[in-house]
């Protein structure tokens, strides 16, 4: 087994296992107990965690700081980065600073538009892409080299990742958008949630005609549903995110009180299903605000004990 | 051309308040264009002005002009032997306009008029929409002929984002997604195979993060 970083995420994988990832939002605040003890609940039942980079442009605590609490208490953190609020410099200063405290895991994104967020007068960056950005992680480890040109001493040693949105449009280069990912070094993918399991695998499909799937390792991005009007929100809100309607009246079919748990069965329904999809290597479990839930969608999943790697 | 706006008639009547002998100047160029600050503009202005001031009791004299061009010395040559007439220039040209004027008559105090918007076009009469930011080193040969700086609300150089939806931004359903446009347009010229081409990390020391910026051209200066 070649393994190119420290991660754990990395060995999980090359090891042959179904890997399992989650996610924690940082507070608005700054209780490092807000981030721990999420961590806490989901410890055992994941190999490691995404750490969310002021999501939706909410000003929140920062990605880094909440990834060593983490890391700090023996969970696998995955630093997120967006492009929107740190140029170059600030980025790979930041890089840095996750590889000083052994953070072995980063995930490139755009992140969302500032005007979703509390400060939709502020500026935003962009400096790299959230592909360019990939390219910088991957030149830093592998050239050790800053953007710069630069010797970098002791250069970051992260297996780096990307995001894959298979629903969003336009469809047709929605895989030629994965084999760029790849192309500029990403080395696992992490979907955006996946609710049309139809759409999905035919995204798949195409995914493994190209034979995408043997270059990186695809997790599916899974969140459940708390009730049907959620369900409507994600459907009608959340820019990119195809719900279809089976899912809405299917939450909506049963009692109020009950929707909660129909959206973690639908879930682990999905999960079942996609276990069996070839090229398909993890899930990505987004229980947003919801983290208790993980354990359980996890061993209801077949996807527990976590191998020991 | 470069786009502007009307400002708001409550924010000139603020900032014209100190002054009693007031030129409105128009510009015969992009604002004449994006009717914003043209001769018609002017008059329009310094009609609604004159009313107000008068509803007020308060004694202003509004007199109109517009130059062929305000980012020109020569013609703003044209108005040094009346600028002695007056306390301050109220000018509806854009933010060049504004501060070439500034510089020629120093100790004239100046008043924008309208607020500089956009490199853009006109779509139709009443609309004109953003396509450039004059980054200083166009990319448009490889994306189509679609500009992702100044149409992707993220500048995303290898798009698009997650967020584009039945061809249209994140931000807002009336905005295109500049990178479905890009895709759609490299579809029609049979050139779909350049979509995976990466686009490298900019170097956007041309653009106005490298300071402000200079064309020298000594071929043509004389």
């Amino acid at each position: 087994m070649s393994m190119n970083t420290p991660s754990k995420l990395e060995k999980v994988f090359k090891s042959g296992h179904i890997a399992v990832t989650s996610e924690c939002g940082p507070p608005r605040g700054s209780d490092p107990e807000a981030v721990t003890s999420k961590g806490a609940m989901i410890k055992d039942h994941v190999d490691a965690v995404n750490i969310t980079d002021n999501q939706t442009a909410m000003t929140r605590m920062s990605s880094l700081a909440a990834c060593i609490h983490l890391k700090q208490m023996g969970l696998e953190p995955i630093l997120q980065m967006v492009t929107r609020d740190r140029n170059r410099v600030a980025l790979q200063s930041d890089i840095l600073g996750a590889a000083s405290f052994d953070i072995n895991n980063v995930l490139c994104l755009s992140g969302d538009h500032q005007s979703f967020g509390d400060c939709a007068q502020g500026q935003n960056v962009h400096d790299l892409d959230s592909m360019q950005l990939v390219q910088t992680v991957r030149h830093m480890r592998d050239e050790g080299k800053f953007l710069g040109g630069d010797d970098i001493k002791r250069p970051p040693n992260m297996f780096v990742g990307a995001a894959a949105n298979p629903f969003a449009d336009p469809f047709e280069i929605r895989v030629p958008r994965l084999a760029k990912k790849i192309a500029c070094g990403a080395e696992f993918i992490q979907t955006q949630c996946i609710y049309n399991i139809a759409k999905f695998e035919e995204w798949m499909r195409r995914v493994r005609e190209r034979g995408l799937h043997e270059k990186v390792f695809i997790m599916a991005g899974m969140t459940p549903m708390k009730s049907a009007p959620m369900a409507k929100f994600m459907k009608n809100r959340v820019p990119g995110m195809d719900v279809p309607d089976e899912i809405i009246d299917r939450l909506a079919g049963v009692e109020k009180k009950k929707q909660a748990q129909e959206g973690i069965d639908i879930c682990v329904e999905h999960i079942q299903r996609l276990k069996e999809v070839e090229g398909i290597a993890g899930f990505h479990v987004m229980a947003i605000e919801w983290e208790e839930k993980v354990p359980e969608i996890v061993e209801r999943s077949g996807l527990y004990p976590r191998p020991e790697v | 051309m470069i786009v502007a706006d009307k400002k708001p008639i409550e924010e000139i009547i603020e900032t014209v308040k100190p002054y009693d002998r007031i030129l409105v100047l128009g510009c015969n160029e992009c604002v004449t264009v994006c009717e914003a600050g043209g001769k018609k503009e002017v008059e329009v202005l310094a009609s609604a002005l004159r009313m107000h001031f008068i509803q007020q009791g308060s004694k202003k004299n509004f007199d109109e002009r517009t130059l062929e061009r305000q980012c020109d010395h020569e013609y703003l040559e044209e108005i040094r032997d009346i600028m002695d007439n007056y306390d301050a220039v109220l000018s509806l040209a854009c933010g060049v306009g504004v501060q070439f004027m500034a510089e020629k008559y120093h100790t004239t105090p100046l008043i924008p008029g309208v607020n500089t918007c956009f490199l853009g076009a006109t779509e139709k009469r009443g609309l004109w929409t953003e396509r450039c930011q004059a980054c200083g080193s166009c990319v448009l040969a490889h994306t189509a002929g679609i500009c992702p700086i100044s149409r992707c609300a993220k500048r995303v150089m290898n798009g698009p984002c997650g967020g584009s939806t039945g061809g249209k931004c994140e931000i807002n359903k009336d905005v295109d997604c500049a990178w479905q446009l890009i895709i759609d347009r490299l579809r029609d010229l049979d050139r779909m195979d350049e979509y995976e081409i990466v686009t490298p990390i900019k170097d956007w020391s041309t653009e106005r993060a490298g300071g402000p910026r200079t064309v020298a051209r000594e071929d043509v200066q004389v």
